[in-house]
């Protein structure tokens, strides 16, 4: 085994991401397009409670596709390319960061569209950011090990779909609930417990993912 | 050959179940008779998560050592596991009906952390059908299974007592043992969880030997 820097990994994922441009654009035009759908049935959305969820479902949804695709590209030929060329361990670290910097911004996208198409009723901005950063990060780690899990199996996108969705609800229902109180204008002090919760979630499951990672590389 | 631990299982069973129906119990509002359910609807829940801790042991002694054996253990477990968060549920949907006024709440934790799990161990066997090499399989599924234990756990044991939940022992509810768990419903509900715990054994068991014939006869 030919062992190539971390870096350079996640060079690749760019190099490749930026290359397409079409599935980008594709991803951007999903989220306008969700967006501006719910937009239109909801009219005008007054309970916060409606709001965040409907905010957390479209994102779910947007997630799960985008991060699909992660291992699904890596066919048979590659895997063996990539077998010899790359450390395992770093391999999944460079897709978890690339997922999670994708994640991340995709994030900030649908809530800049969600505010703009639906209006927006968060009081405590820093709080919000702060926890669509962490869950975004915690979802890209569980959802980088379930794309590689299906794309080991029979490679569909529903398999995707009902292997992660169970496994995420811990992290969303803390996401929701942190997201909540950022909505309501809660004191920081409130809220931290929960903010705790997100950083240690995002811990575990990424120590997971690389731990497991391993077992799946080998064919 | 019948081995002493499953005439144990038995008679404990057989014992909660005579004198866990006859033995005097608190007094208590709202609970009234219905604290008895706390011989049938905890070790219930005790067996399936013993079952469930003995499907991840075997996934990671899979992964360790990559050999069938342990995945076949394995996957029983699990499907022994599923199969009695069945009667957990629904002598928990009993109980719930008659002390908080509804089958099912979406408030509770402990409930939505119940329904997640059978979620992921239906998902865990939809994986494994998904996969046809065998070895394959057993790799791949003992990841997913460590994986998903684990939130799992999060989800039932860390989550609920963090937030409201109607369960006692969490979020601010006194625990059981704190003033109701006497001595007269200890002398029935040790025991009824390790009689619980040695028929899901016994299940296992029968299923596990079923399973390695299946597995011989497909390999000849």
């Amino acid at each position: 085994m030919i062992s190539v820097p971390l870096t350079h990994l996640i060079k690749k994922e760019f190099l490749i991401e930026f290359r397409q441009k079409s599935t980008l654009a594709g991803i951007f035009v999903y989220i306008i397009s969700t967006v501006f759908v719910s937009a239109l049935c909801f009219k005008k959305i007054i309970n916060p409670t409606v709001w965040n969820a409907l905010f957390w479902v479209i994102f779910l949804f947007i997630t799960i596709n985008v991060s699909s695709k992660s291992f699904l590209q890596e066919t048979k030929g590659k895997g063996l390319f990539n077998y010899i060329y790359y450390n395992p361990r770093h391999f999944i670290i460079s897709k978890i960061i690339y997922n999670m910097l994708l994640m991340a911004t995709l994030s900030l996208l649908t809530f800049f569209f969600y505010s703009w198409f639906v209006g927006s009723m968060v009081q405590n901005m820093g709080m919000y950011l702060l926890c669509l950063l962490f869950s975004s990060t915690a979802f890209s780690g569980v959802l980088s090990l379930m794309s590689a899990i299906a794309s080991k199996a029979s490679n569909n996108i529903s398999l995707m779909a009902i292997l992660s969705f169970p496994v995420l609800m811990p992290l969303i229902l803390v996401s929701v609930k942190l997201s909540k109180f950022a909505i309501d204008g809660l004191a920081w002090s409130v809220s931290f417990k929960y903010l705790l919760i997100l950083v240690m979630l995002n811990f575990v499951v990424i120590a997971l993912a690389t731990l497991l990672f391993n077992y799946l590389w080998k064919d | 050959m019948i081995k002493w631990w499953k005439i144990l299982g038995a008679l404990l069973i057989l014992y909660t179940i005579v004198w866990g129906l006859q033995n005097s119990v608190p007094r208590l509002d709202i609970l009234n008779e219905t604290i008895r359910n706390v011989y049938y609807h905890v070790p219930i829940w005790f067996a399936m998560l013993f079952q469930m801790g003995v499907s991840v042991w075997f996934a990671i002694k899979q992964l360790s050592k990559n050999d069938l054996k342990s995945d076949i253990l394995s996957d029983q477990a699990a499907q022994v596991g599923l199969f009695f968060s069945i009667p957990g549920l629904l002598t928990g949907c009993m109980w719930a009906k008659f002390t908080w006024g509804t089958w099912w709440t979406f408030e509770d934790p402990k409930l939505n952390g119940v329904a997640i799990a059978v979620l992921i161990y239906l998902a865990y066997f939809i994986l494994r059908s998904s996969i046809i090499d065998e070895l394959k399989r057993a790799r791949i599924s003992a990841v997913y299974n460590i994986f998903a234990f684990v939130m799992m756990n999060v989800f039932i044991m860390i989550l609920p007592r963090l937030t409201d939940s109607l369960h006692p022992g969490n979020g601010g509810n006194a625990k059981f043992a704190q003033y109701d768990m006497d001595s007269s419903l200890r002398t029935v509900f040790y025991p009824a969880v390790i009689g619980w715990v040695l028929i899901s054994l016994w299940i296992l068991d029968i299923k596990h030997r079923m399973a390695l014939l299946k597995h011989k006869q497909n390999e000849d």
